[in-house]
């Protein structure tokens, strides 16, 4: 049985905690990068984790990338959206298909 | 070139014949591989989008709910209000397999040790605000998992599409033409020396006949 975790700071997981989710309440990059290898050997399927620190510790989630799990996904922080979790969805598809064709 | 200068036998020629038509179909099969790829990522992406879109922008609305809540609630009770949790999210993971991706699916389950519905954690001291968020939080998370699962799809399908078009073109642009050009040089050398050899024979034909 597979767990879900979430990584971000504190005010942005507090509610993941609620639902029992596996939760690093981390505050710069390097312990986010470390909090998502932990999550990861500790047998998190999915780890949600807030845009900031994805961005920060965006090399740790890369080696993740190929494999089928754990799927390491980017959600909004406290401090709402910037985007980068479309920025992801954008890269993807203009790697697979050559050029932005649904971002437009 | 990778294969430059293999004898000039039939021998040869004959492998070298078969490969190319093994490097045709296999040409085919990854093309048309790539191209189903290819529709099965962009339906999975903009599915995706939509998904994240909503996802997003209910998360946006809960984490202010949040936010509300700690600002009326005493950091401390708010802290332990969530901090053990009564329920614990688990998930089930199954693999599928699509056009030999292996995709993994995702169901979410929740076990609680309250009763239904109970947010986990007593309500005296935490506001209001706090337990709308909470439960919209529940309510998201079927999305949430959906959301994860989906996204690794297209991921995961977006790393065998580069793959598969690498291996494309390295058929259509490498092997094949070296294949051919080789098949060519092959079968004119072994044209020129069936040529010396009949000019060879009428010569010799000649001579015989003048010595006779």
């Amino acid at each position: 049985m597979y767990r879900i975790g979430a990584v971000g700071d504190r005010d942005s997981v507090l509610g993941f905690l609620a639902l029992g989710f596996e939760v690093a309440e981390v505050r710069d990059g390097e312990e986010a990068a470390g909090a998502v290898h932990m999550l990861a050997a500790n047998g998190c399927a999915v780890i949600f984790i807030t845009e900031k620190y994805a961005e920060a510790a965006r090399d740790a989630i890369e080696g993740y990338k190929a494999k089928a799990i754990p799927a390491v996904i980017t959600v909004p922080g406290a401090g709402g959206s910037q985007g980068v979790g479309m920025a992801a969805l954008k890269s993807a598809v203009e790697r697979a298909v050559g050029a932005d064709i649904l971002f437009k | 070139m990778a294969m430059a200068h293999v004898n000039p036998t039939r021998m040869e020629l004959k492998k070298l014949k078969g490969r190319l038509t093994t490097a045709r179909r296999g040409h085919k099969l990854l093309k048309d591989k790539r191209d189903e790829l290819m529709r099965r990522f962009l339906l999975a992406v903009r599915e995706n989008k939509e998904l994240r879109e909503r996802v997003e922008a209910e998360l946006d609305a809960i984490n202010r709910s949040f936010s509300a809540a700690a600002a009326t609630t005493d950091p401390r009770f708010l802290r332990e209000a969530l901090a053990i949790p009564k329920k614990r999210a688990e998930l089930k993971v199954s693999y599928a397999n699509t056009m030999s991706v292996t995709v993994p699916v995702f169901q979410a389950d929740i076990l609680s040790t309250g009763a239904e519905g109970e947010p986990g954690y007593g309500l005296a001291f935490t506001s209001g605000e706090l337990d709308e968020a909470v439960a919209a939080l529940s309510r998201l998370l079927p999305d949430l998992i959906l959301l994860a699962e989906r996204e690794k799809t297209a991921l995961l399908l977006a790393e065998e599409i580069e793959r598969t078009r690498r291996r494309v073109n390295a058929l259509e642009y490498i092997m094949i033409p070296q294949y051919e050009t080789e098949i060519k040089r092959i079968s004119m050398k072994l044209d020129e020396n069936e040529r010396g050899n009949t000019t060879r024979l009428m010569k010799l034909k000649d001579l015989i006949l003048v010595d006779r």
